[in-house]
């Protein structure tokens, strides 16, 4: 398969970007996204020239490493993958793909395709964790959790921490990102004693770090590779409400 | 405790929720007030009287304008964070995500044309009904269709109502309004739950599904008032005229 692929290059994040026209030809359609940028650097080496920098690392879709912004869609037009596990035989032969670095005022450009999504650290960081004692492992089944409860706290705690929600979202929301946190803790007793805390430090280090306010259009869901719901945003709209409220 | 409503983006939305929610029952009220005049135009004008410059029908007036204030106010700041955190530099290529619906995309859009509609709503009415009785000036003068003069009094609703809709552009103008309140009412309405934290995967078909039908029936319930005053408005005209008020 050929593809003409318009990739924005921007040389620090100083400078001003631009979109620049390459062309990769004979891809096999089994080649990866990431594969495929992997063949077209090795020919910009080739010819002397600076290769795409883009962010990646297990390539099998549990690091939240890769990101992009493809044709429009955060992680490519593959539903529930993130890029690294999308193929080229998604895409028509012939056709040119547009491939930009997420976009958003908390995402900093660092270089061609890469951002700087520390600002997702900072918010774990803020309250992400639970303070229990890790020197002696407890029996698993010396507290009863409800098979229900584990479910969705696991289903909230698949997000990999990519950046897609925001990166989607035309408010510059993160709100799933701090919602599947907080409802992967809030959902277990372990989490559920410092849940309070947890809800009001990890929203207000999110509004400080300038991301925007959620308006429930869906669409970090529908672009999430982890297909995490916006159930989870409704409970973190509960636990910091309740929270505020005990104040 | 008051603070979160105003420095957090949870807490902000909460106000918007809890405002949209008064507005959406002032306007479930105000149908059923106005479908009175499909039944009856004296008793519509009963209503009218009782809700003139009295000091519950004042009271509740300043309550509504806070409300609609309010609502107004947060929604442009909250907009403004979005535009923000969005970032400068935009996406080249942007897709309509699957499930995500257009209203939910454009509620300020939507809301500036329901504003600008109220605003031409309160000069057609309310300025020539409880406004006249706040101020005492009696009567307020018009001109009917075929150039005879009218005098209303300012409890006159129905004649008023008649007169207004007697001219079809009006007709049109309101519908436009009406059409995009429904736009409005199909986000914001199921939107009010998930930000005030009352949903999940279970409740959303349902309280979409509600969302609809609340938006539904309020569009056909002032559009029918609308379109019947339109067509019956020289019958209206004719019986209303002369009316004095009862109270």
């Amino acid at each position: 398969m050929n593809f003409k692929l318009k990739i924005w290059r921007q040389k620090d994040a100083k400078s001003k970007g631009e979109f620049k026209t390459y062309e990769v030809k004979n891809i096999s359609a089994d080649t990866s996204f990431l594969e495929m940028l992997d063949i077209l650097n090795n020919d910009l080496v080739h010819a002397g020239e600076e290769p795409v920098a883009f962010d990646h690392d297990c390539r099998e879709g549990i690091c939240g490493m890769c990101s992009l912004h493809i044709n429009g869609h955060a992680h490519g037009p593959s539903q529930a993958v993130t890029t690294c596990q999308m193929y080229m035989r998604k895409f028509k032969d012939g056709s040119t793909i547009t491939i930009e670095p997420w976009r958003s005022a908390a995402f900093p450009v660092i270089k061609d395709l890469v951002v700087n999504r520390g600002a997702y650290d900072e918010i774990l960081q803020a309250g992400g964790f639970v303070s229990v004692r890790t020197n002696s492992v407890p029996d698993g089944n010396a507290i009863p959790i409800p098979k229900a409860d584990a479910d969705e706290s696991m289903d909230a705690a698949s997000c990999v921490g990519c950046g897609a929600c925001a990166a989607t979202c035309k408010n510059g929301s993160a709100m799933l990102f701090v919602a599947a946190r907080v409802s992967s803790l809030a959902k277990l007793p372990q989490g559920r004693v410092e849940g309070a805390r947890r809800a009001k430090a990890m929203v207000a280090k999110m509004d400080e770090l300038g991301f925007g306010n959620c308006t429930n259009t869906g669409a970090c869901q529908a672009q999430c590779p982890k297909q995490v719901s916006i159930a989870h945003i409704a409970r973190l709209n509960r636990e910091f409400l309740a929270a505020k409220l005990q104040d | 405790m008051s603070c979160f409503l105003t420095n957090s983006s949870v807490g902000k939305k909460l106000v918007m929720s809890v405002t949209g929610c008064f507005l959406v029952l002032f306007i479930l009220f105000h149908m059923s007030m106005n479908l009175t005049v499909l039944f009856s135009r004296e008793a519509y004008n009963l209503v009218c009287e009782f809700l003139g410059a009295n000091w519950y029908a004042l009271a509740a007036t300043v309550v509504l304008a806070g409300g609609v204030a309010v609502h107004f106010i947060y929604a442009f700041i909250l907009t403004l964070d979005n535009y923000r955190a969005r970032g400068k530099q935009r996406y080249a290529v942007t897709v309509q995500e699957k499930g995500v619906s257009w209203a939910s995309k454009n509620m300020l859009v939507l809301g500036i044309i329901v504003v600008l509609g109220l605003a031409l709503h309160l000069v057609h009415f309310w300025s020539k009904m409880q406004l006249v009785e706040v101020l005492h000036s009696q009567f307020a003068m018009g001109v009917d269709a075929n150039g005879a003069e009218l005098t209303f009094h300012p409890a006159n609703g129905a004649l008023l109502m008649a007169f207004t809709f007697s001219k079809w552009y009006n007709v049109v103008l309101y519908l436009v309004w009406f059409a995009a309140l429904w736009f409005h009412l199909t986000h914001g309405v199921w939107s009010m739950f998930q930000s005030a934290g009352f949903a999940n995967d279970t409740w959303y078909p349902r309280l979409k599904c509600v969302a609809n039908v609340v938006a539904t029936l309020i569009f056909l319930g002032f559009a029918v008032v609308a379109v019947v005053c339109f067509f019956k408005s020289s019958d209206f005209i004719a019986e209303m005229v002369n009316w004095t008020p009862g109270l």
